[in-house]
């Protein structure tokens, strides 16, 4: 126990920098992978078949591979395309591909949970498409889909802790090479856990109540 | 077509992995969802807590602790042992909130008729919650299913020899980087196709047996 708390303090701070770039690279694949989630979830229903196509498979590859293997793909493989880019950014574009990909289904799913009635409503009203979508469905949708796509971030940030196996400086990748010039493995890895907990298990509770507080008024 | 050999000699370290870890988090995940439906307070918060832990820190590092960390006098977990046990730790925090959501969807008229009817505990359990509760955590299990065979790529990092570990070795000996990668992920995406399918097909036949 004396242990954990020396090496706690003396290498915090450094533990403390790879958090900062864990959450660097959450931060950075949410702001990228949203926007693009949600033009994937028109995609995938889209009538335009080049359009859809391409979004059925940025959405079905996304998903269906774990993000290690994209990781991987962007690091390892892209420089075979003549395409080499740096740790953080094949991390951040892995990342990003992962987010696209689950945050079109989740927000797909709050687009159906948008009541008939609303459509409806706006179509008696005479809006056009476009304004039914920027004024009813989207903002609804999106609010019922928050939760999950809060839920979503919280993987995600456990998620960049992989990002170690292609050398971004992040919390795992310090903590890992801290352990192996120390063979203090055990006492920091659990610094390094508890760091990742203390970030995502109050995020946990938040969208646990985002969740209740937003489903009162459906 | 070399390539592709490559790749699937991975695949059965990594079924072994993901139902090794599916059984060992289905089996731990009971007590679990027992401490977290107690009436117990301290029982409650322990289960409360232990899940929140085992789901806030991120699979890599459990698996990291287990391999790296643990030596119990001369002995050391293998690879094998120590990402089969850590995704089944942390599957089995993820499979309790599973059932505890399935548990609590069970309408109450279902235990207060029950009780009505003077049936024992364990008779409930068999007979009525059990078989209702297994009919609603089949989407959501298989889904978790799926999702823990793609985690299954993070015990590679602790060198078990599945798909990825597989795949990366032979990116860096051909340099075939990218094509291989993409066969990683159309292999996991073949091999969750029809498990979704399965769930699904389960799940409408189980809907119609119990028509509302």
């Amino acid at each position: 126990m004396n242990n954990l708390f020396e090496i706690a303090i003396e290498y915090g701070p450094t533990l403390l920098g790879g958090l900062k770039v864990s959450l660097t690279l959450t931060l950075l694949s949410l702001v990228i992978g949203l926007p693009i989630g949600l033009v994937f979830s028109f995609g995938v229903v889209a009538r335009n078949k080049v359009f859809r196509y391409i979004s059925v498979f940025f959405v079905e590859v996304g998903r269906g591979a774990p993000a290690l293997v994209l990781l991987q793909l962007m690091y390892y493989g892209l420089p075979n395309a003549s395409i080499t880019l740096s740790a953080m950014a094949s991390a951040c574009l892995a990342l990003t591909w992962t987010t696209a990909a689950y945050s079109a289904e989740l927000i797909r799913g709050g687009m159906q949970g948008v009541p008939a009635g609303e459509i409806e409503g706006s179509n008696a009203l005479g809006m056009s498409r476009r304004d039914s979508l920027r004024f009813i469905i989207i903002p609804q949708g999106l609010r019922i889909a928050l939760p999950s796509l809060m839920g979503f971030a919280v993987l995600l940030f456990q998620a960049t802790s992989l990002a170690y196996s292609v050398a971004v400086p992040e919390l795992m990748s310090q903590a890992y090479s801290i352990g192996s010039s120390t063979f203090q493995y055990l006492p920091i890895f659990i610094v390094a856990g508890l760091l990742y907990a203390a970030i995502s298990v109050p995020a946990t509770w938040l969208s646990v109540w985002a969740e209740r507080i937003l489903s009162k008024h459906l | 077509m070399d390539m592709l050999k490559v790749v699937m000699m991975g695949l059965p370290m990594t079924i072994v992995v993901t139902v090794l870890a599916l059984m060992i988090g289905s089996v731990i995940a009971l007590p679990i969802v027992a401490g977290l439906r107690s009436k117990n307070k301290l029982i409650w918060l322990l289960s409360r807590g232990l899940v929140d832990i085992l789901r806030g820190v991120p699979p890599v590092v459990w698996l990291f602790i287990l391999y790296y960390g643990i030596t119990i006098g001369a002995v050391k977990l293998s690879a094998l042992q120590a990402g089969i046990i850590g995704l089944g730790v942390v599957a089995a925090a993820y499979l309790a909130e599973i059932f505890r959501g399935a548990i609590s969807s069970i309408p109450k008229g279902q235990w207060e008729a029950s009780s009505a009817l003077g049936f024992r505990q364990a008779t409930v359990w068999t007979r009525i919650v059990g078989p209702q509760t297994a009919r609603s955590v089949i989407p959501a299990y298989t889904t978790f299913a799926i999702g823990l065979l793609k985690d299954s790529s993070i015990a590679s990092t602790i060198g078990v020899s599945e798909i990825v570990f597989m795949s990366n070795q032979y990116a860096r000996q051909s340099g075939e980087g990218i094509m291989v990668f993409f066969v990683a992920a159309a292999v996991y995406i073949v091999l969750s196709v029809p498990l979704g399918l399965l769930s699904r097909r389960l799940d409408i036949k189980m809907r119609k047996a119990v028509a509302r």
